[in-house]
């Protein structure tokens, strides 16, 4: 057992993360999804505001990235602030670099040219369909991510499904259960942890065959269970198990430990978005019955004034970037049985605008991270950005549509049927290959 | 249910503590008094409806309505305001459930609270037009903030946008404050409550846009003024009001140019430029959801008919503001010739022809006066003061009733609050509370005279219901299923818990005694939370009321 300090991991981590430290595929039996998933799990994460795909994986090798885009295409490998080259035509923005690693392992991918089927542009409608799972159909009551939840037998977990986040999400409204955990902790502090309170409202709410008893006595016991992860999870130093170092295997984490510890006197980066990956890893480390997760991060709409290799999006795509890093970390060897889907509503135009930014678009890049998807690949029907290859002569097109790709995950990864699926996105038929090399 | 001497030999029992019990017996006697001379039995229902004159349906005065119990009055104040405050019930019985319902179908007979009155004077843009907003919050003012220098750089524009955006969000909030405040304070509160369930009937999304300025004025000048009045005034003032028209894009929707073929048919949205053709949003959501219903008997060729009648009904041209004549100076719309089809159309069946303006007249004539509307209308107001499944006689009562009326929401309203179904024990206490009524509960109960309304509005967005924040256009629900869940049940508890302490200081500095809150229960609390809230300590007696299953229903 090793007690390492996280970030003083994370700055060791940057410095072998050629030597594929993390968690990898490689390490655990490599799960094509047909073993043991009864107790997989799924975390979706969605940033709203439409985040710029086109800046979250650059096509650096077509020249007409940079012709539409003076000012804010990212520079090309090699230069300052440049993408990472990921497989010679397409790049990763240089904030994301801390998921190289997970690129390296195998254990992220990318699906250029997804989204939605539905035209709008309009953030609220296109949010709507994305949680609704079911474009253009407005006023569906559920989310897709609750009716998954009514679909997947019940461990009677009243954390099963967690929502991380202080409001429950539209994509988890539904009659089935959700818990539910703020990232701020004080957040989760209730008048009812005072002894005297939870008694005598306990007693008011006793009778739990109405439906008010009911869902008091569940609340109570979610809450319970959340309480106790969360204290547990911000007590705990970060605790490692022994992880088997694919190229490497003679140098410990202890050694890496030590040596960083003497040159390291760093303040902690900055952590726009709290400690989520932490917490959420953390979390699901310590109540394994857990099983679906979901978050999500505003702020994304960048308009004016972009940026491009440093700037705007990439201050916000940094902390996402190790967020999702930490998350990988903290969940361990849960982290073989996760996968993790970063999603945004539509993607920005092609063309920059002129305010130094990008307005608008539709197809959009998603984000796989885990243990058992196909990673170190870029994905996507794409050919290139000349404008007859554009939605509408302006955007990336959506190509594949992303219940495609979630339906992938939850057939291969999380064993539901194909019945089951169509409860969870009527109206949608999974196609055979909803990952194609781009 | 407990008596005199059950009390008595309890308070013996029990050795500490004297004096409050002593007081809780007599706040139990007091509450329960009549229930135990009228009824003795149950406390929490009442077997009878107050029985009324069924000559003619308005009511003619305190003879309407006889051997009204505490439970009948209780019951009706929860659900024709936003819940009692301590005396409200006494005033009511004093008055007459038939002279209660009858002044509050009649709100212009009631003055206004000083405290509203005090705050929309406070600030004129709160009384103003669209017009002048759109000067002072939208691009005008933003042109104007960046200044006429040679060289404006994006920054310079980010700067003066953030600056505007800014302001907009202090008016907006302004008018988020003065819609909790009617809610608590008017003594038209079936005004208010008419204008909850009409705004939701025609929501607007209050953080869209131009509609971020808007939305308040929507509300005050083009729902409340017409909420007990014709639905076919009501209609016709969200058709023409500028907030409606940006929300669900008809201010977009345009014939195409040149006679062309319609731009994007079947979707209806405009692919190239704002006004290049037909946009079919507010068309479809005028039938399904402000009128005939999703079932109501229209199909795809209505909604291309009725988008057509509707183009060039929108907002006026920007830059050409002042050279044009008719923009409504209260509803801030304005009808584009240019922008309009003037074909003529086949509207569900019936022929209208293009003749312009007034061709929406006659469409939104036709829509109001459909059965399916009288049904629809029916079928919500029923499950908005009634049940969340509604029983199917009562909605067919007031379904007849609107078309006899020709949509006169008072009618309608008068045959509800008078119905078998309305009084059946079975509906009582049944509705669960969705937050902005909760809340709004709470702050009557205690009598609150918040200095700020962040805590309030804090309260709603935890609860997922932002003052003007539904996103679809179907406004927000007001049934258990939409809103009960574990999680915001005991964020609510919290929200109670923090008010009784006097911990919330700038919503209730100095909360009332529990008692005071208790007589706004009438009869109303089970034998359970009366015998914890007896035993309880007194410190959160007041949190156990607030927080109690009781309060969370009406």
């Amino acid at each position: 057992m090793y007690y390492l300090n996280r970030r003083q991991f994370l700055r060791s981590a940057y410095l072998v993360s050629l030597a594929g430290l993390l968690p990898s595929t490689n390490s655990w039996a490599y799960s094509n999804g047909n073993s043991d998933s009864s107790n997989n799990k799924l975390i979706v994460i969605l940033l709203r505001g439409a985040v710029d795909g086109l800046s979250v994986v650059p096509p650096y090798a077509d020249s007409l990235y940079y012709s539409l885009r003076p000012s804010i295409a990212v520079a090309k490998p090699g230069n300052n602030n440049g993408v990472l080259d990921l497989d010679g035509h397409f790049g990763m923005h240089p904030a994301l670099e801390p998921l190289l690693p997970l690129w390296r392992s195998k254990g992220l991918a990318f699906v250029h040219a997804s989204g939605s089927p539905d035209p709008t542009r309009s953030h609220f409608d296109a949010q709507d369909y994305m949680e609704s799972g079911m474009p253009g159909v407005k006023m569906v009551s559920s989310g897709w991510l609750n009716r998954l939840v009514q679909e997947m037998p019940s461990n009677d977990s009243p954390v099963q499904a967690l929502n991380l986040g202080a409001v429950l999400p539209r994509i988890f409204a539904g009659t089935g259960k959700v818990g539910s955990a703020s990232r701020n902790l004080a957040e989760n502090k209730l008048v009812l942890d005072r002894p005297i309170i939870a008694d005598y409202f306990s007693q008011l709410y006793r009778d739990e065959g109405t439906d008010l008893g009911q869902a008091f006595a569940e609340g109570m016991s979610a809450h319970k269970t959340i309480e106790n992860a969360m204290s547990e999870v911000e007590n705990a130093p970060s605790t490692p198990t022994d992880v088997p170092n694919a190229n490497s295997p003679n140098q410990s984490v202890s050694a890496l430990v030590s040596e960083q510890k003497a040159a390291s006197r760093g303040a902690p980066s900055p952590r726009n978005y709290g400690n989520f990956g932490n917490q959420l890893g953390k979390l699901m480390n310590h109540d394994p019955s857990i099983q679906i997760a979901f978050t999500d991060f505003g702020g994304w709409d960048t308009h004016v004034n972009q940026g491009n290799g440093n700037g705007q999006l990439a201050n916000k795509l940094k902390p996402l970037a190790t967020g999702l890093y930490e998350l990988a970390y903290a969940l361990g060897p849960l982290y073989s049985k996760t996968t993790i889907v970063v999603m945004s509503e539509f993607g920005r135009t092609v063309k920059e605008n002129g305010n130094n930014g990008t307005d608008h678009g539709h197809g959009n890049v998603i984000w796989l991270m885990g243990g058992t998807i196909p990673g170190g690949k870029v994905y996507g029907r794409w050919s290139d950005l000349s404008p007859n290859n554009l939605y509408e002569g302006r955007d990336v097109p959506a190509t594949t549509d992303f219940r495609d790709i979630i339906c992938y995950i939850l057939n291969n990864h999380l064993a539901v049927s194909k019945k089951s699926l169509a409860n969870v996105f009527p109206d949608f038929t999974m196609s055979n290959r909803p990952l194609v090399i781009a | 249910m407990q008596n005199p001497s059950k009390l008595n030999s309890k308070r013996n029992k029990i050795i500490k503590k004297k004096c409050s019990l002593y007081r809780v017996a007599i706040f139990l006697l007091v509450s329960n008094l009549l229930i135990i001379i009228q009824n003795p039995g149950i406390a929490k229902s009442s077997p009878n409806k107050p029985s009324f004159s069924k000559q003619n349906k308005t009511l003619t005065g305190s003879a309407s309505f006889r051997q009204v119990t505490d439970g009948d009055v209780c019951y009706l104040l929860n659900r024709m305001s936003f819940g009692p405050r301590p005396g409200d019930l006494q005033a009511l019985k004093a008055m007459g459930i038939g002279n209660y319902i009858n002044q509050q179908l009649n709100p212009k007979t009631i003055p206004e609270a000083q405290i509203i009155s005090s705050f929309v004077s406070s600030d004129t843009d709160l009384t103003a037009t669209p017009e002048d907003l759109f000067i002072a919050y939208g691009p005008p003012a933003v042109k104007a903030a960046v200044g006429a220098s040679a060289t404006i750089t994006p920054d310079d524009k980010k700067e003066a946008q953030k600056m505007v955006r800014k302001e907009e969000n202090q008016l907006n909030k302004k008018f988020a404050q003065l819609h909790i405040m009617r809610a608590q304070y008017s003594p038209k509160q079936l005004q208010e409550v008419m204008t909850d369930f009409w705004f939701n009937h025609f929501n607007i999304y209050g953080d869209k846009g131009l509609d971020r300025m808007w939305v308040g004025l929507y509300e005050d000048t083009a729902i409340r003024p017409y909420a007990l009045g014709k639905f076919r005034d009501l209609l016709g003032a969200t058709c023409h009001h500028s907030a409606m028209l940006f929300y669900l894009d008809n201010w977009q929707n345009s014939t195409p140019p040149h006679g062309g073929p319609l731009a994007d048919g079947q979707n209806g949205n405009a692919p190239r430029g704002r006004f290049s053709g037909l946009n079919e949003n507010y068309a479809r959501e005028l039938m399904e959801l402000h009128t005939l219903g999703v079932d109501g008997g229209y199909d795809q060729q209505d909604v291309i008919q009725l988008a057509k009648i509707l183009t060039g009904l929108g907002l006026p041209p920007r830059g050409r503001r002042a050279q044009v004549a008719n923009i409504d100076p209260v509803m801030g719309d304005y009808f584009d010739e240019k922008r309009h089809d003037f074909s003529d159309k086949i509207l569900l069946g019936h022929p209208i022809k293009g003749s312009g303006e007034d061709e929406v007249e006659k469409a939104l004539d036709l829509l109001a006066s459909r059965p399916a509307t009288a049904h629809h209308i029916a079928y919500e107001l029923a499950q908005y003061f009634v049940a969340d499944k509604p029983p199917a006689s009562l909605v067919d009562k007031l379904t007849a009733r609107f078309q006899h009326s020709s949509g006169d929401i008072k009618a309608v309203l008068t045959e509800l609050f008078t119905s078998n179904e309305f009084w059946d024990p079975r509906y009582r206490f049944a509705k669960y509370k969705n937050p902005f009524r909760y809340a709004v509960s709470v702050m009557r109960a205690t009598n609150a005279q918040p200095s700020s309304y962040d805590a309030i509005m804090g309260f709603l967005r935890q609860q997922g219901m932002p003052i003007y924040g539904c996103v679809t256009p179907d406004g927000y629900k007001n049934t258990k299923e939409a809103w009960l869940n574990s999680d915001t049940l005991l964020k609510r508890i919290g929200f109670a818990a923090g008010i009784a302490s006097g911990r919330m200081r700038n919503v209730c500095p100095e909360p009332p005694d529990y008692t005071v809150v208790g007589t706004v229960f009438g009869a109303t609390l089970s034998p359970n939370t009366v015998r914890v809230i007896t035993k309880a300590p007194d410190k959160i007696k007041l949190a156990l009321l607030l927080g109690s299953p009781e309060f969370m229903l009406y």
